[in-house]
């Protein structure tokens, strides 16, 4: 019986070990993608502030959902996408930003991402990065202009064109060939997107679904068109000169990546003080050089002068960037239709 | 508050706490029974650790692919695994998704054929390629075996990812490989986002799990069996086919079932060396679970997946029944 009083009490300590992990309160949880930030940012924050940056990975916004609902209070900044953001929003599941707080991010804001239509009051969120989707392209493999979704439908292009393995951007690219909205929840318009989708596999045109691979693929050489993020492009056509990236001229998408806090955050102020400090213009500034998507901040762009506002890829002029739309979230319903349609794409053969 | 902080749904408690119970119980009525330690109590670690992430996620899974996203008891989820447009049927409200949706669709069996289909490919070249191999490093007169042996497994020393990632540079368009295709006269070759590289990538992980099992059963044969088939009159391919191959068997089932099982559920090597271009099961179901956040019918498909493999292996045993090839 001794044995098993001790077996007992043993559980019992372990368990009161597991449940004592208590919080340091010096610190701020940040969540954000993988390779999606200069690190030593952390440290100049971590200098100055004396607050300890517990830096979290996650591959993207799916997961991020995933994690808040089974934990909430595990983050105290996020890095959700404009849809993503709407999301959480209309579950109630972030905070509502002290402005005071937050003087670089009201001064640098760029004027059209301050009001976007995810958060229309511009309440919740502070953007982070934003880019656009588009067609990177092998200017050697290529006939002609590349200017136009209906490319990556050309026959010419047999086993030639990496789609993107995103559900959202694929969808997205079938609904807008077709001169419909990306954010389309009409049953019959994502029906013809899906027909569209399925005969450009199975007239082979598509060599593969790939997503991180694609970049590596592309300055490789391997495929003649692919569907990537301006960031992506950028790095690409660093590595191989012969590469080139086009917005198409149906229009595409715009996507915005925002800081936001949740509701449960243990550390709500020092939540806003890691998000202002992304904001000054020279922290704002690396962040941008070394991912190569483009700079929703006023102070880092002026910074970086000339050779960032003549590259297109970063910094597209107005014209582009009035033709594309920002997604919009997809009721859960109808995300599921999406979900089921675009298993048929990947399942068809 | 941190971030360690778990909320689970009450019933997940209860099992646990369950699961606890039964632990604690089963080891007290151990010790009453026995009036002390006894041998079987040393196992109780191990049953701990079975009942916690065996038992406990295999009740989870059923809980879950028995319900519906609120909880409530439906065969759905199953049903949409034979026709995966049962539940859109259902829901039609237009008579554009009536006509889609009309007839039986395949976009979750089709996943499920073709891995198997691509797993029996993968164990049969696999059995092809290790016995002779085995056979050879089993060989007595050969000095180097242990050289040979050290050659197969300081590839598995490396992360299954980085393995494939090597991989790809031998059979992209401008390797070697197709490169050498070409010059022989097949212009079209192509290997990369093939069904083929797949292959290739599974025969080139699995491998050693079919060599170890077929290699250690035949070094353990007495050579005696072998003399004895030869003075009875046995040329050496007589005595390969009626002494050695018989009583390799536990060996080959042992290694069938150790190529077959995670060849079935693969999927990184599907994206990485397919380029996605037809979904495996396994894809499916990690699509199911992250990307779609769909935990209800995830559950549904590994549920299925998990009910064929037992199948196979029992099947399997049958071959094997005293289980001399250490298998599963």
């Amino acid at each position: 019986m001794k044995k098993l009083v001790s077996l007992i009490l043993c559980l019992l300590v372990l368990t009161a070990c597991v449940s004592a992990f208590a919080a340091d309160d010096n610190v701020v949880y940040v969540c954000n993608y993988f390779d999606y930030i200069d690190e030593s940012v952390l440290e100049l924050f971590e200098q100055e502030t004396g607050i300890h940056v517990e830096y979290i990975n996650l591959m993207d916004n799916e997961a991020l959902l995933q994690e808040m609902e089974i934990s909430p209070a595990a983050f105290d900044v996020i890095v959700p996408s404009d849809y993503m953001v709407e999301r959480l929003i209309a579950r109630d599941m972030v905070a509502e930003l002290d402005w005071e707080k937050l003087p670089n991010a009201a001064q640098y804001t760029l004027d059209y991402l301050k009001n976007p239509a995810y958060d229309p009051e511009g309440k919740f969120s502070v953007p982070y990065m934003w880019g656009t989707l588009g067609i990177l392209y092998n200017t050697k493999m290529v006939e002609g202009t590349v200017d136009s979704w209906a490319d990556l439908w050309d026959e010419k292009y047999a086993n030639n064109v990496i789609m993107m393995d995103s559900l959202r951007d694929a969808m997205g690219i079938g609904l807008k060939v077709l001169g419909y909205s990306m954010s389309s929840t009409n049953e019959e318009e994502l029906f013809a997107a899906t027909d569209k989708l399925v005969e450009q596999k199975q007239k082979g045109i598509v060599r593969a679904y790939q997503l991180d691979e694609t970049k590596d693929r592309m300055v490789g050489g391997e495929a003649a068109l692919a569907v990537v993020y301006s960031g992506d492009a950028w790095f690409a056509i660093d590595e191989n000169p012969d590469l080139a990236y086009v917005v198409p001229k149906e229009g595409s998408n715009i996507w915005v990546d925002n800081m936001m806090v949740p509701k449960q955050a243990p550390h709500y102020d020092n939540a806003l003080a890691f998000i202002d400090f992304m904001c000054r213009p020279e922290i704002a500034r690396m962040n941008c050089e070394k991912i190569g998507y483009s700079s929703p901040n006023s102070g880092a762009i002026a910074g970086m002068g000339e050779e960032y506002a003549a590259n297109r890829v970063q910094n597209p002029d107005d014209e582009t960037v009035a033709r594309c739309e920002i997604y919009h979230d997809i009721p859960a319903e109808v995300l599921k239709d999406y979900n089921d349609l675009y298993n048929e794409v990947l399942n068809a053969h | 508050m941190s971030r360690f902080d778990v909320s689970l749904p009450w019933w997940a408690w209860v099992l646990m706490g369950l699961g606890l119970a039964a632990f604690v119980a089963m080891v007290a009525v151990s010790i009453l029974r026995n009036r002390g330690m006894k041998r079987s109590l040393f196992a109780s670690p191990y049953a701990l650790w079975m009942i916690l992430f065996t038992i406990v996620p295999l009740v989870i899974i059923v809980y879950y692919a028995l319900t519906d996203s609120s909880g409530n008891f439906t065969w759905d989820n199953l049903r949409n695994f034979w026709d995966s447009n049962y539940i859109r049927r259902m829901s039609a409200t237009s008579d554009a998704a009536r006509a889609r949706y009309a007839v039986r669709g395949m976009s979750n069996m089709d996943p499920l054929i073709y891995s198997l289909w691509m797993a029996f490919l993968c164990t049969v070249i696999c059995l092809v390629l290790a016995y002779p191999t085995a056979l050879f490093m089993a060989d007595r007169k050969m000095k180097r075996a242990s050289s040979l042996v050290i050659l197969f497994v300081v590839p598995m020393w490396m992360n299954i990812t980085l393995r494939t990632y090597a991989m790809r540079i031998l059979l992209v368009d401008d390797g070697p490989l197709i490169t050498f295709l070409r010059l022989v006269g097949f212009k079209d070759a192509q290997l990369m986002d093939t069904p083929a590289a797949v292959l290739i990538g599974m025969v080139y992980n699995f491998l050693p799990f079919m060599i170890f099992p077929i290699y250690t059963v035949l070094s353990k044969m007495d050579p005696a069996l072998q003399e004895a088939a030869s003075d009875l009159g046995a040329n050496p391919g007589r005595s390969l086919i009626k002494v050695t191959m018989p009583l390799s068997i536990p060996g080959v089932v042992s290694g069938i079932t150790m190529v077959f099982m995670p060849a079935v559920t693969t999927f990184t090597l599907n994206v990485m060396l397919g380029g996605s271009k037809r979904l495996m099961l396994g894809n499916l179901i990690e699509q199911t679970f992250t990307k779609q956040s769909n935990w209800n019918m995830g559950s549904a498909m590994s549920l299925v997946m998990m009910v064929l493999i037992l199948i196979s292996l029992t099947i399997l045993r049958k071959a094997d029944p005293n289980n001399e090839g250490g298998g599963l």
